[in-house]
């Protein structure tokens, strides 16, 4: 051992001893476990039931399929989502309770029902949940559905890659899961504040899963980059120029450069707090020469890049989603692919913003202020550009379109306190304070509206029935109303000066505000409800739900020319593109349904359960690297280099779907019984509520 | 919203333009090469995450040894010729890989994996020195960031002894296919950005303490 640690510590179970120490005495941990397991037996009870393991194993485990491993990101996102929200539902639970002298006190904590050490531990898991767990993987699991789609791939550039992207992914969110019933889990914000991450002062081993969490989920998100940019460079169908890119493809070229380039400082940044960690170097420490701002302004390098990372997709989709709804192109469109370009440009010369309190000279202050307003101008110009293409549009206010109009307001707002902020004169008033809290609540509310509306968007694509509008409303507008009722009283709170991460509010007088921030939440369960209603609604009805291959009816982009739910190959034939909008195009000449005189043999990629066994590995890895258990951190690493080694002899990785095959598969599909595209164009399918509503 | 044309010339000579039957080719090694590219980008911004920090951490030295006490850039000199020695055997490997001459590849990879070796043990040697003389990391912030840069070239030079030799063994198994040769160009990428990243250390680390 390097480092000096309390005991008890012995080769064979590292620091595990340490979990006799826990007092699971806890009724939300229990409220959790049952939960977790509970929910963990089910499923497994129901896959057996309906003998659906080899289904599970041959479709979705070892799959190589871009579609599949995009609908696996989500769904790992959409539970860690859920997880987030609990967090959330207790920060706010337990702020409500926790005012003033005469706070009721419940389950051993002094004010409310919440030890400050746990509620700490809650909101460190809520940051680094939503932001790396939840938002990330829903994004690039839609990325990877749909950017191959709209190029006219096959596949993406390595589909193995993927998949070992995907599981790595699954092992960080796993770890985390871990985290709730092992042991515990940072308490040090999601940001991993230095020295207080540091073995002096945290030595338990909560730091040490976030630590490894977002190294093994960091390197999952780069590998992801790589292969998204080499795909949209490489992989793109005849006559797919840059100038027809789909607008979606084209920030997401600007959001995986974005991460390409990002997340190795982040993975330095932990890397180095690992070493003073595990090694007993001191590059973080109160002393001996350690410096923590440096850690700051590493993990900020990459921290607001990141949030760049998650808003350009989001902004793609709204630019996917408006025109289709207002039946008429993108306005502005090279605009719209420059303003992607420049804010992922300026992502980089912002950082310092997030802690003009540092006591950097006015100088450096001067220039990170202006930098960061300038973010404004790319912005300003992509919500015109959106208003314009409504503008004297054939409106149709579908779910997809609500979310993305919500969006816009979203931006708006968040824009504004962002523009606040980004004078350092205002941040020194509000900085730390829940406002601050407020404003990237609002923006990261931006992304999750246009996700939504992303998922209601493109689900008939994928799944080929469209999501219930009726319960996709109601979900929409309790989501809206919560989401209002929690923010607008941050916001309030934050001017007032209520700092964040409070445990106690000593100030009466805040109380009414808190109280409507539970109402809010409150709400929010509603919308999950929703949520579920509309899954299960949409599940149960599916036979009468379906649609042809352009969902919509107005939809524009490549995507739709296929049939859906997607066949594995994709495109029967590799399409050739004539237009930036190449389904509107094909729709404007009569082209849309027309099938191909011939087929042609696709070649495809084989499934492998080696990128499955690296993510086992890894996770091994991380949990023996959590419990410093040496043998087993060890056995891990040299798992996945020999899964990685094994893995470079196979010849036989991929095979051939021959043009017979396609071509019965084909026939097969256009028998089934199911509206095509022009009755579905013709808006022949919408229920009556749903009947486009015309505004000019 | 839909202008349906039912004319059926139209039709017919847009067809043959809405589906490419031919294989383009889309060439698979220059796809992987391409990939390889961008993660040496990413992994370069490692290494410019931790030069960005050495510039603080140069003179955070707590009281203990400084850059000039610790450096010898004579002796890292010996190890910058025997790393690009290295390098340069690996280049004239993927020359005999051109010519499709296996044997000549493979004494080629053979002599890279020896010079890399030696590099390393060389290293080893220059921190067993430093050790000896209580210039460890957990001495100060200092010595963290110096131990932890080369520390971190070294293991990506360790990395590429695995890859070579884990090559030599794929050319020998199955010659030079496809998989093999887009692998072998990726480790010549790999090879000479070692190269790169340790002529930025020479600069940033060995020369800098060498100036007074």
């Amino acid at each position: 051992m390097l480092v000096h640690l309390p005991p008890p510590w012995n080769p064979i179970f590292g620091r595990l001893g340490l979990i006799l120490h826990y007092r699971y005495n806890n009724p939300m941990i229990f409220f959790a476990f049952e939960l977790v397991f509970v929910g963990a037996a089910i499923l497994l009870f129901w896959l057996t039931c309906t003998r659906r393991w080899h289904t599970l194993w041959r479709d979705w485990l070892t799959t190589v399929d871009h579609k599949k491993i995009g609908v696996m990101y989500i769904v790992i996102g959409l539970v860690m989502l859920f997880r987030g929200f609990f967090d959330a539902l207790m920060i706010r639970t337990q702020q409500a309770m926790a005012v003033g002298p005469t706070a009721v006190s419940f389950l051993g904590a002094a004010h409310g029902y919440l030890p400050p050490f746990h509620l700490d531990q809650v909101f460190t898991a809520h940051g680094t949940i939503m932001i790396l767990l939840a938002v990330t993987p829903i994004l690039v699991g839609l990325m990877n559905l749909i950017v191959p789609l709209q190029i006219g791939a096959r596949d993406m550039a390595y589909p193995y890659l993927n998949a070992v992207g995907l599981w790595l992914t699954a092992t960080a969110a796993a770890l985390v899961m871990i985290a709730l019933f092992i042991g515990d889990f940072s308490h040090a914000g999601w940001v991993g504040l230095t020295p207080l991450t540091e073995l002096a002062y945290s030595p338990g081993p909560g730091v040490d899963y976030w630590i490894w969490a977002v190294q093994i989920g960091g390197l999952g998100t780069t590998l992801g980059a790589v292969n998204l940019l080499a795909t949209i460079i490489k992989m793109r169908a005849p006559g797919m120029t840059w100038p027809r890119l789909p607008i979606f493809t084209w920030t997401s070229v600007a959001t995986n450069i974005i991460a390409l380039t990002s997340f190795p400082v982040l993975t330095a940044a932990v890397g180095m707090l690992a070493l003073d960690r595990y090694v007993g170097t001191h590059f973080f420490t109160a002393g001996l020469g350690g410096d923590l701002m440096m850690y700051t302004n590493l993990f900020w390098t990459w921290g607001h890049p990141e949030v760049y990372f998650l808003v350009l997709p989001a902004f793609g989709m709204i630019s996917e989603i408006i025109p289709t709804f207002s039946e008429k192109p993108l306005f502005g469109y090279t605009t719209m692919v420059l303003a992607s370009m420049a804010i992922a440009g300026v992502s980089w010369s912002v950082w310092l913003h997030h802690f003009f309190t540092m006591g950097a000279s006015p100088g450096v202050n001067t220039y990170f202020s202006i930098a960061t307003m300038l973010v404004g101008i790319p912005t300003g110009v992509k919500v015109f550009n959106w208003l314009f293409t409504m503008y004297r549009g054939k409106l149709h206010f579908e779910t997809p379109m609500l979310w993305a109009v919500g969006a816009i307001f979203l931006l708006i707002s968040g824009g504004m306190t962002g523009m606040m902020l980004a004078v350092p004169a205002i941040n020194y008033i509000v900085h730390n304070s829940v406002f601050v809290v407020a404003h990237f609540h609002n923006m990261i509310l931006v992304i999750v509206y246009a996700t939504f509306g992303a998922v209601t968007f493109w689900f008939p694509k994928v799944f080929g029935f469209k999501l219930d509008g009726r319960y996709g409303r109601r979900f929409f507008w309790s989501f809206t109303a919560g989401s209002l009722l929690v923010f607008v009283p941050m916001y309030l709170l934050g001017l007032m000066g209520m700092t964040r991460r409070l445990d106690y509010i000593a100030h009466p007088a805040w109380y009414p505000l808190l109280l409507i921030q539970v109402v809010g939440i409150g709400i929010y369960i509603l919308s999950v409800i929703y949520f579920l209603g509309m899954l299960a609604v949409s599940i149960n009805r599916r036979e009468t739900r379906r649609v042809g291959a352009d969902a919509w009816g107005s939809a524009r982009s490549l995507e739709w020319a296929t049939r859906s739910p997607v066949p594995f190959y994709n495109f029967a034939v590799t399409p050739v593109v004539h237009a930036r909008d190449e389904w509107a195009w094909r729709r404007e000449r009569g082209l849309t349904d027309l099938r191909p005189e011939r087929y042609v043999d696709i070649h495809l990629p084989r499934n492998t359960v080696v990128p499955l066994v690296i993510g086992a590995f890894s996770l091994v890895f991380g949990f023996a690297m959590v419990w410093r258990i040496w043998w087993m951190a060890a056995c891990g690493l040299v798992g996945v280099i020999a899964a990685v080694i094994i893995r470079s002899f196979a010849r036989d990785t991929d095979y051939v779907v021959p043009a017979e095959e396609v071509r019965r598969l084909e026939e097969a599909a256009a028998r089934a019984p199911r509206p095509d595209t022009a009755t579905a164009a013709a808006g022949a399918t919408l229920p009556p509520h749903a009947q486009p509503s015309v505004r000019s | 919203m839909t202008m349906k044309t039912t004319d059926d010339t139209a039709t017919g000579q847009a067809t043959g333009g809405l589906w490419a039957f031919e294989d383009r080719g889309h060439d698979p090694v220059s796809t992987r090469t391409l990939g390889f590219w961008l993660y040496l980008l990413s992994d370069a911004m490692i290494f410019a995450a931790l030069f960005a920090a050495w510039g603080v951490y140069l003179h955070n030295t707590a009281g203990g040894p400084t850059i000039h006490g610790i450096v010898h850039p004579l002796y890292a000199f010996a190890e910058t010729a025997v790393l690009f020695t290295g390098v340069f055997a690996y280049g004239l490997a993927m020359s005999a890989v051109k010519r499709a001459w296996r044997g000549g590849a493979l004494l080629a990879m053979a002599a890279a994996l020896g010079f890399g070796a030696w590099f390393l043990g060389m290293e080893i040697h220059e921190f067993s020195g430093l050790a000896a003389l209580g210039a460890v990391p957990e001495r100060s912030g200092f010595l963290s960031a110096y131990w932890t840069i080369i520390a971190l070239h070294g293991a990506h030079i360790a990395l590429a002894l695995l890859w070579t030799g884990l090559m030599l063994v794929q050319v020998l198994w199955s010659g030079f296919t496809e998989k093999v040769v887009y692998r072998l160009l990726n480790l010549r990428l790999f090879w000479h950005y070692q190269a790169v990243i340790w002529v930025c250390v020479y600069v940033f680390v060995y020369l800098r303490g060498a100036m007074r």
